[in-house]
């Protein structure tokens, strides 16, 4: 039962991913191109997906998921140094090639080797993450 | 295309009620990087259900594609930045524990303030990378 709501709703997230336009890659680097050609598009899709996100957050109030346990508990909202720093480095990296990791997946069957490059880079680096935190942690409690 | 606005605010809806349908139905908040994150790294837990959401977010544009509904993604196809940019967004993203879904869409929508700092963090850093390769290498 999990499964086939996690499936409806990645179909769900792909097919919007796909409607919306941002597995086009000159869209999303069009909304970042504040000082350019200025492409809106990106605005109005974060807008449309929030909107339903809001009214999912109210009727978690006082309920329980469908299937599995509990809603998931509000995380610390400490700004973090790890916060900041990854955010600017996805950031860049969203720049230089205008895919986040949603789309990246969505558009992976028709996005060439270009497409199939940048996941590979990206699952790499996400791969990576564990063991260099690992690498920090020890470099910071030895100083 | 005529319209993106409409079509972007439309796949912004179907985005959304996604991110409704996961928290709802399964109790997970909807972050690309975080679900297929947790795949690559062995962290994530309740790997069944995680594969049936890629199968979805994989297979039905897929789908849409072989029926017409095509789109160019116009990905670059110079190799230093789809793997420089890829590096960037996998380590980033989780770092940052969330990427434009899940500190966008799920925390904007929960007035998160981690997740309106890393979506202006990210937004900035990308606005300024856009503007900086087409000012400096007119890419």
């Amino acid at each position: 039962m999990r499964a086939l709501v996690s499936l409806l709703s990645g179909a769900f997230f792909g097919a919007g991913l796909h409607v919306s336009g941002m597995t086009d890659t000159n869209r999303v680097r069009g909304f970042l191109d504040f000082a350019g050609a200025w492409d809106p598009t990106l605005a109005f899709v974060m807008g449309g997906a929030i909107l339903p996100m809001v009214l999912a957050w109210r009727l978690t109030r006082g309920r329980q998921p469908l299937t599995g346990n509990a809603f998931p508990d509000r995380p610390s909202q400490e700004i973090t140094r790890p916060l900041i720093i990854g955010s600017v480095l996805f950031g860049v990296g969203w720049g230089l090639v205008g895919l986040c990791p949603g789309p990246a997946l969505a558009s992976i069957t028709y996005g060439g080797w270009q497409g199939a490059l940048f996941l590979a880079a990206m699952l790499g680096g996400m791969w990576a993450v564990p063991p260099l935190r690992r690498a920090l942690d020890t470099r910071s409690a030895g100083a | 295309m005529q319209m993106a606005w409409l079509y972007g605010l439309l796949g912004g809806l179907m985005i959304g009620t996604a991110g409704a349908i996961l928290l709802l139905g399964a109790g997970r908040v909807m972050g690309a990087s975080g679900i297929v994150g947790g795949l690559i790294d062995g962290t994530g837990q309740d790997r069944s259900s995680t594969i049936a959401f890629l199968v979805g977010l994989i297979g039905l544009p897929a789908v849409m594609t072989a029926a017409g509904w095509q789109v160019d993604t116009h990905a670059t196809s110079q190799l230093w930045l789809l793997v420089l940019g890829g590096l960037a967004v996998g380590i980033g993203t989780r770092f940052a524990n969330g990427c434009t879904s899940g500190h966008g869409v799920c925390g904007l929508s929960r007035l998160s303030l981690r997740g309106l700092v890393a979506t202006l963090a990210y937004i900035g850093a990308g606005a300024a990378t856009v503007t900086a390769l087409r000012m400096g290498l007119g890419l």
